[in-house]
């Protein structure tokens, strides 16, 4: 998570070439909607990335120029947090629960069922890029584990009978 | 007809959603008029979907409900197989001490109707009639702070309220992180308002105007019932530029983490309140002077102000009267993991650790033995049924060497790998590390392969271990990096053949 320390501060320049047109007015109006805000840069980058997937590395800049920043600060933030993403993910996005309390209750053999049922490791999509396999520890569903989470869908006491026919379901 | 279906995420997760919908379809094909509502949950997960009718004017409770099971529960709720008599007297309930929970999984968690008429709003009625007497309230109370490291709140509050500044702020640190605990997100959606009208008293007692919830983005249930909830509560004239026309102002928004379990170390959760990273920093200055945007803050965890209102409504005796030692009141105990009866259950402090796994969870949900408990999320020590004696109290927890933290009680059976947990802590250390210092950042990566060095049978590797925990114990600029060493040295400690039993297995054989 430290990696970016060591990236070299460098002047805003505005390499917009990235962003066509019409994602910039997107980006702007994000900003736009938080700028007043106290502390508007992790609202910003949530609304950017449900907006276009990821953090695209050509609206850092932009970004900063807005709140004042260097790119570099921006992307020190993008890179600590593990929910930014630099790259897309699936249109689906399976999280299982890999915490103690879910490990009490078989979480390990579950994920080792999903992955080789599934043909994904941690953090790889289908390349169809249907679907997109993470950790994430802990979902508060601890006293119902193990525990998966896809979009809007919770479940508890997953097996992995049904977080396969759950992702199934899903296109 | 009034039936109630939990919104709970742990609810959901079991199927309440489409509980709630075959009921919905079942009464409008019977033609049955019914009154639903989506309520927060009574704590008794094993038994969600719990499904409540009322009958005679008591609530009854059925579960756990499959939607096939809908039909016949409307036919004849009496008679159902899954009928388990009044949700009150359920011996779960009964034995518990709800303060904080009061009003979780009775009420619409967003009718401020409901809420009013449950208790709700006399703690701010009672502070905003006498605000010089809020912090000594608290203070006498005996509250400590519930996020984990049990600060006392009124002295926290004190400290805020005597700092000269233009502008203060309450932070409510909604980050809960830790591995077994659920009890923030249960609040949150159960009774969102008792949260707002903590915040809204913390704002009184000590001047502040502005409030944060930092919610993690791994609850996108408790954020929407946040954000309702403080919208309707702005409706109601409990926030703004007059709270419930006192002429004082306070109003708060969400904010959203974004996936690091070291924003819940309250100096690292500023800055990322701030837009920055979330390294931690180094402390002085306190929050409390130079906080949020280098103004004073309050940071609080939600239990701890969501108990607030209760004892400005009870007074400080009440709350006080309850508990042991310098742990004063009660505590919201989530038990999960590998338990018949996993969930919330608030009770004053003093039970033995061995009265809540044996009598309260029921023993392991897979019947075997248990093995072993982890008490206070990632950072608590484990320990073995030998320790049951312990009260559960913080000074109680922390003689031996473990940890009270947000009270998550996970529990493991005797197929529990102790060495491949202790392994997980590291790990999850290293993962989770926020960077800032040396032994905490390279010591957890250090531990793993150290931990992987007496997996393969080098021995030799054990004082190693023992050395790098002690130099992250007191290395470490906070408690990630500081407390890991106590799941590792605890499973070291009590479980040593998990560690080295293959090696010695082998020697004795040769
Ligand atoms: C690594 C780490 C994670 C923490 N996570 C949380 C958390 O999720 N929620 C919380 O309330 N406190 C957490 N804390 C404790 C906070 O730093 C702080 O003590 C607490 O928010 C103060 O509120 P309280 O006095 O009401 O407990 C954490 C501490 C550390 C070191
Ligand atoms: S102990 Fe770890 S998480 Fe805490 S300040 Fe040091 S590096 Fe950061
Ligand atoms: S540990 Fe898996 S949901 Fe909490």
């Amino acid at each position: 998570m430290t990696h970016a320390a060591n990236t070299p501060t460098a002047p805003n320049s505005l390499t917009v070439s990235a962003l066509d047109a019409d994602a910039l007015d997107r980006l702007n109006a994000i900003i736009a909607r938080h700028a007043g805000r106290e502390g508007p840069l992790l609202p910003i980058l949530h609304d950017v990335q449900a907006d276009f997937g990821l953090i695209p590395e050509a609206a850092q800049p932009i970004i900063g120029n807005a709140l004042g920043m260097s790119r570099a600060e921006v992307y020190g933030v993008v890179s600590f947090y593990h929910d930014f993403r630099e790259r897309p993910a699936g249109r689906h996005v399976l999280r299982l629960c890999r915490a103690e309390a879910c490990q009490s209750m078989g979480a390990d053999a579950l994920a080792d069922q999903v992955r080789a049922a599934l043909g994904l490791d941690w953090h790889e999509t289908t390349p169809d890029g249907r679907l997109t396999l993470e950790p994430v520890f802990c979902l508060g569903l601890c006293a119902c584990a193990p525990a998966a989470q896809m979009g809007d869908r919770l479940m508890g006491r997953a097996t992995a009978q049904r977080v396969v026919a759950m992702v199934g379901g899903a296109r | 007809m009034r039936i109630w279906v939990p919104v709970d995420a742990a609810a959901r997760a079991l199927g309440a959603d489409e509980v709630a919908d075959a009921i919905r379809r079942e009464a409008a094909a019977r033609g049955i008029d019914i009154a639903l509502t989506r309520n927060g949950t009574r704590g008794m997960v094993w038994l969600e979907p719990l499904v409540e009718i009322e009958i005679d004017g008591v609530r009854h409770g059925f579960g756990p409900v499959a939607p096939e099971d809908v039909p016949a529960l409307l036919a004849g709720p009496a008679g159902h197989p899954l009928a388990l008599g009044p949700v009150d007297d359920l011996p779960w309930m009964r034995a518990q001490t709800r303060l904080t929970f009061a009003r979780v999984g009775i009420i619409d968690p967003l009718s401020v109707e409901e809420y009013q008429a449950h208790g709700g709003l006399a703690g701010l009625r009672a502070a905003l009639a006498a605000p010089d007497r809020i912090v000594a309230e608290i203070t006498d109370s005996g509250l400590r702070g519930r996020g984990g490291a049990g600060f006392p709140t009124g002295i926290k509050w004190a400290t805020v309220a005597r700092a000269a500044a233009d502008r203060k702020y309450i932070v409510c640190n909604a980050d809960e992180g830790d591995s077994g605990t659920f009890a923030d997100r249960m609040l949150m959606e159960g009774d969102p308002l008792t949260l707002i009208e903590g915040m809204a008293i913390a704002g009184v007692a000590v001047g502040a105007t502005q409030g944060y919830v930092y919610i993690r983005s791994e609850y996108p249930d408790a954020i929407r019932a946040m954000d309702s909830a403080i919208r309707i509560a702005r409706g109601a004239g409990v926030l703004g530029a007059s709270v419930l026309g006192s002429g004082r102002t306070f109003d708060m928004e969400v904010r959203v983490g974004a996936g690091a379990y070291v924003c819940g170390e309250e100096t690292s959760l500023l800055n990322s309140l701030e837009g920055k990273r979330g390294v931690v920093r180094a402390k002085p200055p306190i929050p409390a002077l130079e906080g949020f945007l280098g103004k004073p803050t309050v940071v609080n965890n939600v239990l701890s102000l969501a108990t607030v209102p209760w004892i400005m409504a009870n007074g400080a005796a009440a709350y006080a009267a309850h508990g042991i030692g310098r742990s004063r009141g009660t505590m919201p105990l989530q038990i999960a993991g590998n338990v018949r009866h996993g969930g919330l259950f608030e009770v004053a402090f003093g039970l033995s650790l061995g009265e809540i796994v044996t009598a309260i969870a029921g023993g392991t949900a897979s019947g075997r033995p248990v093995k072993a408990v982890q008490v206070g999320g990632p950072l608590g020590a484990y320990f073995p049924p030998s320790l049951f004696d312990t009260p559960f109290g913080y000074e109680e927890f922390a003689g031996k060497d473990g940890l009270v933290g947000h009270a998550g009680v996970v529990v493991f059976d005797d197929t529990a790998d102790m060495r491949a947990l202790a392994r997980f802590a590291m790990e999850f250390c290293a993962i989770e590390s926020c960077g800032k210092c040396t032994p905490c950042r390279i010591g957890s990566t250090r531990g793993v392969e150290t931990i992987d060095r007496i997996a393969a049978g080098d021995l030799e590797a054990v004082p190693v271990l023992t050395d790098l925990c002690n130099t992250m114990k007191w290395g470490s600029l906070c408690a990630l990096g500081g407390f890991v060493p106590y799941p590792v040295l605890s499973a070291l400690e009590h479980f040593p053949d998990d560690f080295t039993g293959r090696r010695v297995r082998v020697e004795a054989a040769e």
